[in-house]
């Protein structure tokens, strides 16, 4: 189910979320204490390279590491095993990858 | 506990691998009793054609383990003051292995994951070399005994949720002999036992909910074996060999 492979991922995976996820509740809270408007949220970040990178890689760490959490969970309790384990953790990783991209395009694209 | 004059009651259960049932038995307290004391007596003036396994009754051969209501225990060192719950016994084969007969599990699954993990030793020199000292205040000999006293008993199998719900996980006494072995100074085959305990049914698989360590009766924690087996196939993938 897990080989080392799939579990370094995991681990990097979440190496790389923690910083990002404090920095994501950091500026949810300074945006909400300022009483920031949509569109003036939407001021800052579209056309901000800083900030499609800092939620592409928020996206894309959460899609690994999502996918290969749910992949276990789905193996133990539902018994999953071979193409049909392989086939949910690819459509997770590239479901989550996929929505999270599309916020991502729409909130940063100029 | 006043001799022959109380009973217990005992639940066994009694089948193959096709299916089963429990079986009660009526069976005499005596004091300084065991649970393997209890099996005994059931097959010796009961039902000879009870199925079960010992050998050495002391607590050193790992032949006895059973589940001892719905706990794996080692029966020959279980007095049943320690098991009994409602003045009674439910006996059953251990947990996560395929039934023979009775109270006799298949143990072939676990001790095949034993070679998969490469838990064997692997020497690096020949009976003609002289023999190589070990230090034994040493980082890894301190390491190796922490686990080097598995008596093979399949407890820490039968305890253990991964391997209930994943057939192929090596489990705990498997990754616990590799991680004894990688701390052996004198094997020189621990790239091949890092890949082993790598592959799918690796170390990787454990989550840590130490019910092997807590139900060991050597009191050994594999959980912590498997940690170390984590962190270095973890320290191998990043390029640190140790």
């Amino acid at each position: 189910m897990l080989d080392l492979r799939l579990y370094m991922l995991q681990r990097l995976s979440a190496l790389i979320l923690a910083p990002l996820v404090l920095g994501h509740i950091a500026v949810m809270i300074y945006a909400v204490q300022d009483g920031l408007s949509a569109a003036e949220i939407l001021g800052r970040t579209q056309g901000s390279w800083a900030w499609a990178l800092f939620y592409g890689l928020f996206v894309l760490a959460v899609s690994v590491h999502a996918a290969i959490g749910l992949r276990v969970i789905v193996a133990e309790t539902l018994k999953l095993r071979g193409l049909g384990l392989a086939a949910f953790t690819w459509l997770v990783f590239l479901g989550l990858l996929f929505l999270g991209a599309r916020a991502v395009y729409a909130v940063t694209a100029a | 506990m006043d001799g022959q004059a109380n009973t217990m009651a005992v639940s066994v259960w009694r089948g193959d691998a096709e299916g089963g049932a429990f079986q009660a038995f009526e069976v005499p307290l005596r004091e300084s009793q065991t649970v393997l004391d209890v099996v005994t007596w059931i097959q010796q003036n009961a039902d000879p054609t009870l199925a079960y396994r010992y050998a050495c009754r002391v607590g050193m051969c790992g032949s006895c383990a059973m589940m001892v209501n719905g706990k794996p225990r080692w029966t020959c060192r279980t007095h049943i003051e320690r098991a009994l719950k409602d003045g009674g016994l439910e006996i059953a084969p251990l947990r996560n292995l395929p039934v023979i007969k009775d109270l006799a599990t298949d143990m072939s699954a676990f001790f095949d994951k034993w070679i998969a993990a490469e838990g064997v030793f692997r020497p690096s020199k020949t009976r003609a070399d002289p023999i190589e000292p070990v230090d034994p205040a040493g980082a890894m000999r301190i390491d190796a005994s922490a686990a080097i006293e598995c008596i093979n008993c399949g407890i820490c199998y039968a305890a253990c949720d991964v391997v209930a719900a994943n057939a192929d996980y090596l489990g705990p006494a498997a990754l616990n002999r590799a991680w004894s072995l990688l701390n052996d100074e004198r094997d020189q085959g621990q790239e091949a036992r890092l890949a082993a305990v790598s592959r799918r049914g690796g170390c990787h698989n454990c989550h840590s909910q130490q019910g092997c360590a807590q139900f060991c009766p050597k009191s050994l924690n594999p959980t912590a074996s498997i940690a170390g087996l984590k962190r270095e196939t973890a320290k191998n993938f990043l390029g640190r060999r140790r």
